[in-house]
């Protein structure tokens, strides 16, 4: 069974059936300098779905991941070669700005990372990098990122406080205000809930649920129960390799892979 | 005692006890080198603030601050003109290093890495930092003292510049390494150019450790001697803004005057050299609970 | 959450900010801390190229040999030799690590393993306080306090007692007993290396794991043994490149030397005559130097920026190496 076999009956998603697709992944390999961590990766991502990428660690999840934003550009030993479309553009190729390409793709990251600055500021951070906002609309825009990620009953009293100092759950939270305030089309989630309690975990799944309606999300996560909640589709990857890839229910009830079957049924991992 | 068989300790006593003793006299040997070499160390350190505070709390007065220099051989004086002169060379060296220094720190950590150029850099840095300061007032005297045609305050500025900027470099470069790269990745992912996550995150997260280091470069050259000898050297004037002519500055001021043989002279050396090192070692106390607040936070 | 129902991501304006002028922005500030950079190691080869091109005429004149092994410095008949004053380095330096690496080994164990921790904090903020504490304080003390009772204590009794021996009485005999001379300047400047190595070296042991050392104390060494047999092997060379940082120190430390070396330009047997090092020579002639004089001073400068750096690039050499694994 082919990845792409899979794909071809999206039938069997919960509720939707003809989602467009956002992210069309091909041929993707990665390097780390001489050692490759993907290998022909070829997976398409669904408008306004959640996606999970599942897998033992060091199966190349979270570089995947690092691709969509080529965040992984930070680092010069760091390489990615095929293509991944997203609005019609291939961005790998030169030719885009990985800058604007990332006011496209928000991410958040595993431990909270909020700025040296104040709760306001750092929601505000990327708006003001590429738009020019009166006042008034700006702090419209914070109120509703701060609303969007359940936040803003809890800090528009302390809007001038550091975010430094808020609790790791409404830290977390506070990235993903950050995030969405740009407006971006794509959301990635890199293990976000895995330095978090139970109750902000479940906060954030709550979130992630919600924010579907708007945005297509990537999650990369190490808990299978966390990937059975709040995903539609699931990615199950094996050292670098997309192993198989279909809607959640059918990934988590009827593997076709026996890896798959093995790693869902807790045989290893 | 007594429990013990007699054949066992008979056996077993003798090697055993002399091995021990062997051991416990080196060590309380070296016990008490190490205490006696430590209180000789801070004796003589001691002896040294005592003395310098007995002397100079005796030659302090209010004039010390309103007269300036006397000339060879007339009574009283102050230091007034040497303490206006060595702020100013002070704080401009500092405000020609901070700049570059961070700048240069920032290069190392953020973008240079690992690079050739940056370890050449670090290690050209390291030099600088341990090179003997004499020899950077030869090299400003060379540059601009000799084709300006005179000693001049922007020659003292520009020497103690060079000497306060590796430390500004160092210690910046340290703090930026602090910084987790996930803070710099959060930036970028928001589609914000390394500038931009530099300027608004990294320095900002960096940003009391960068100031400790700024501090800690101004109480190194605050006590500078030998670079200034060469390049702002000296002014008997009361107010000496005039940065193109010699400037009168504390350090140099103590040199010429406590090797003099006027008594007032050696007063106002033992004055001007208490004033210096309560500045330095305030600035010192500062940089570190500044540097001690943000770690406990 | 029914409050926020609009779909955010509805249209994307074009950004006002273009992600070009970001660029242009990105670009200049990635330019300038570059240009920062390399300025630093463009004052480092300035240093250089400006003592190599003063100092230019003496190598050509006299010959880098020569002007190396000459102990004549007479300006009158413009003779310069770097001897006396390179020796008088190596001198001072000598006597300086000779009395300062054991006291600030000392000092260093005692705060790692001996002090009880009320003490331990004080004792290191002080010592490391005192690194701060600027050349001139310990020049003037010297000059004031410790030539007096070197002169009265140490030079009178020692003239009296090594009269007449071969040997000592050579080195260690005074024609004036003024105080003033290499030995005091050796003692000034290892009290100046002390707070430098002994708190470099602390924060090497400080390095070492906790597990290495108990796990010694474990077996029943004694606080001797630990030092020996864990700390100082663990330690290793990177105690001799703190020791070489020192040494560095004491080769180029000008103004506290220039206070009690005695500032004499012949060479002297003894080390209690006055004498002058490379630094304290430069400092009490470059001001009113002209000619070949100026040029020798270069000179010599250039020989001490030479030593000193070779000197520091062995210290990171060693110190490099045990870091690596």
């Amino acid at each position: 069974m082919t990845p792409l076999a899979a794909m071809a009956e999206p039938g069997a998603a919960r509720g939707k059936t003809d989602a467009p697709v956002r992210i069309a992944c091909r041929d993707l390999n990665f390097h780390y300098g001489a050692s490759r961590a993907l290998k022909d990766i070829t997976l398409d991502f669904y408008d306004r779905q959640v996606t999970a990428l599942i897998g033992p660690s060091g199966c190349g999840k979270s570089t995947l991941l690092r691709c969509f934003n080529r965040i992984y550009s930070l680092y010069p030993e760091q390489r990615a070669t095929g293509e991944i479309i997203l609005d019609g553009r291939n961005i790998l190729s030169p030719s885009v700005d990985v800058n604007e390409l990332r006011s496209r793709v928000g991410m958040v990251f595993q431990k909270p990372t909020p700025f040296p600055m104040s709760i306001y500021d750092n929601v505000a951070f990327g708006l003001r990098l590429y738009e020019r906002l009166p006042r008034s609309e700006l702090d419209g825009r914070v109120e509703a990122a701060l609303r969007r990620a359940a936040l803003w009953d809890e800090v528009k009293d302390k809007l001038k406080e550091p975010g430094t100092g808020l609790s790791g759950g409404q830290q977390q939270r506070l990235c993903i205000a950050r995030a969405i305030a740009q407006r971006p089309e794509v959301i990635l989630l890199d293990e976000p809930t895995s330095a978090l309690d139970p109750i902000s975990t479940g906060k954030i799944e709550e979130l992630i649920d919600e924010l579907r309606a708007e945005f297509t999300i990537v999650i990369v996560t190490h808990s299978m129960q966390q990937a059975a909640r709040i995903s539609q589709y699931t990615a199950f990857m094996y050292l670098g390799e997309l192993v198989e890839f279909g809607p959640t229910s059918r990934i988590f009830m009827n593997p076709r892979e026996k890896r798959t079957h093995d790693y869902v049924t807790g045989r290893f991992g | 005692m007594a429990a013990v068989p007699a054949h066992l300790s008979a056996c077993e006593a003798v090697p055993w006890r002399r091995v021990r003793r062997q051991r416990r006299v080196a060590d309380r040997l070296m016990r008490v080198l190490c205490v006696a070499f430590t209180a000789v160390g801070v004796f003589a350190l001691g002896w040294i603030l005592a003395m310098l505070a007995w002397e100079g709390v005796h030659a302090l007065s209010p004039r010390i601050f309103t007269e300036a220099t006397p000339g060879p051989g007339s009574e009283g004086g102050g230091l007034a003109n040497a303490i206006v002169g060595s702020l100013v060379l002070t704080f401009l060296g500092i405000a020609i290093a901070t700049p570059i220094g961070v700048m240069a720190g920032t290069y190392l950590a953020e973008y240079g890495k690992a690079s050739r150029l940056a370890t050449t850099i670090r290690f050209v840095n390291d030099a600088l930092l341990s090179a003997p300061s004499i020899l950077i007032g030869l090299f400003v005297y060379t540059v601009m003292v000799q084709p300006m045609g005179s000693y001049s305050g922007w020659a003292g500025a520009v020497a103690l510049a060079i000497i306060a900027t590796p430390v500004i470099v160092r210690t910046t470069e340290d703090m930026l390494r602090l910084v987790p790269s996930t803070l710099r990745e959060a930036g970028a992912a928001l589609g914000a150019p390394p500038a931009i996550v530099i300027r608004s995150i990294t320095w900002r997260a960096a940003r009391a450790g960068m100031v400790t280091g700024i501090v800690l470069a101004l109480a190194r050259i605050a006590g500078e001697t030998a670079p200034l000898l060469f390049t702002a050297l000296n002014n008997s004037s009361w107010f000496n803004a005039n940065l193109l002519g010699g400037v009168s500055n504390l350090p140099v001021t103590i040199f010429q005057f406590a090797l003099s043989p006027y008594p007032n002279w050696q007063q106002l050396a033992w004055a001007g050299a208490l004033l210096i090192t309560v500045a330095i070692l305030a600035l010192s106390v500062s940089a570190r609970l500044l540097l001690r607040r943000r770690t406990t936070r | 959450m029914t409050a926020v129902t609009e779909r955010l991501a509805l249209d994307r304006p074009a950004p006002a900010v273009r992600p070009s002028a970001l660029a242009a922005v990105d670009r200049v500030f990635r330019l300038s801390a570059h240009l920062c950079a390399l300025l630093v190691l463009a004052v480092l080869v300035g240093v250089l190229a400006a003592m190599v091109h003063g100092g230019w005429p003496i190598f050509r004149e006299l010959g880098a040999a020569d002007f190396l092994t000459s102990s004549v410095w007479d300006v009158n008949t413009d003779r310069y030799g770097a001897w006396p004053a390179i020796a008088g380095t190596l001198m001072t330096a000598l006597i300086a690590l000779l009395i300062g690496v054991p006291v600030s080994l000392g000092i260093a164990v005692f705060l790692t393993e001996l002090a009880p921790p009320w003490l331990k904090h004080p004792i290191a903020t002080a010592v490391e306080l005192l690194a701060a504490v600027p050349s001139i304080i310990y020049g003037m003390w010297g000059l004031f306090v410790l030539a007096p009772l070197v002169a009265r204590y140490v030079q009178a009794p020692l003239n009296q007692v090594v009269e007449g021996m071969p040997i000592l009485g050579t080195i260690l005999s005074s024609q004036v007993p003024s105080g003033t001379g290499i030995a005091t300047a050796g003692v000034i400047l290892a009290l100046m290396i002390i707070p430098f190595i002994a708190s470099v070296t602390r924060d090497i042991f400080d390095q070492i794991p906790t597990v290495l050392r108990e796990s010694a104390y474990g077996i029943g060494c004694t606080t001797w043994e630990v030092v020996r047999h864990v700390l100082l092997p663990q330690a290793g060379v990177s105690i001799i490149g703190a020791i070489m940082l020192g040494l560095g120190r004491a080769l180029g430390e000008t103004m506290a030397v220039t206070f009690v070396v005695g500032n004499a330009n012949r060479l002297s047997a003894s080390i209690f005559d006055p004498g002058s090092t490379i630094a304290s020579r430069i400092a009490n002639e470059f001001n009113e130097a002209f000619g070949l004089q100026m040029n020798a001073l270069l000179a010599l400068g250039c020989v001490l920026f030479l030593v000193t750096f070779a000197i520091l690039f062995v210290a990171r050499l060693l110190i490099a190496r045990v870091r690596a694994p």
